[in-house]
């Protein structure tokens, strides 16, 4: 069961980056990349409960953060430069 | 138990194949933004919730809560966030009334 939705989750992931590479502005690659962050999130807690071991849990909780903090220094930094896109 | 964290998996499947079908069809910025966030926040939340019936009570249970109401809390600030700087940059709603002079 878990080894299906950990297979699954994969496969959406390559599909999501699919939006990332064809969007057409900046808005559209940023909520592909939203959706990329949001979905290995996921998939390292489920490798984390399918081996049973507690230290991927860790790394899950860092990227969480590490995926906010991507975002908004994105956001703030293309922002800046409105003019040159 | 188990039957539960099965039924949740199902779930955040069925969550997921239809945000990702949203993002790659639909025709703007926002509406691509409104399936992403609603995607990302169902379905991984679907996924927490059965690892939690998965786990039981314990030091992974507990860890998975924190990781819960972090990414419970960051997904809709990430959202509006990329909101706003479409909106600041000059992205245009999609309507079908303004298109429609263009096409005849």
């Amino acid at each position: 069961m878990l080894l299906w939705v950990i297979r699954f989750m994969v496969v959406s992931l390559v599909v999501s980056m699919v939006r990332v590479v064809i969007g057409p502005t900046v808005a559209d690659r940023m909520i592909g990349l939203n959706l990329v962050a949001a979905q290995t999130l996921g998939l390292l807690v489920l490798i984390s409960v399918s081996m049973e071991r507690s230290v991927y849990l860790d790394v899950a909780l860092v990227y969480d953060i590490f995926g906010f903090l991507g975002i908004l220094v994105m956001a703030r930094y293309f922002s800046e430069k409105k003019g040159e896109l | 138990m188990n039957v539960i964290g099965a039924a949740f998996f199902v779930l955040g499947v069925v969550f997921n194949v239809m945000g990702n079908i949203g993002v790659l069809l639909f025709p703007d910025s926002y509406s691509r933004l409104q399936a992403s966030s609603t995607c990302g926040t169902t379905s991984i939340l679907s996924f927490f919730i059965g690892c939690m019936f998965i786990t039981g009570w314990g030091p992974m249970f507990g860890r998975i809560l924190v990781i819960t109401l972090f990414f419970f809390v960051t997904s809709p600030i990430s959202a509006h966030i990329i909101a706003r700087f479409a909106w600041k940059s000059g992205a245009v709603p999609w309507r079908r009334v303004s298109r429609e002079p263009s096409d005849g």
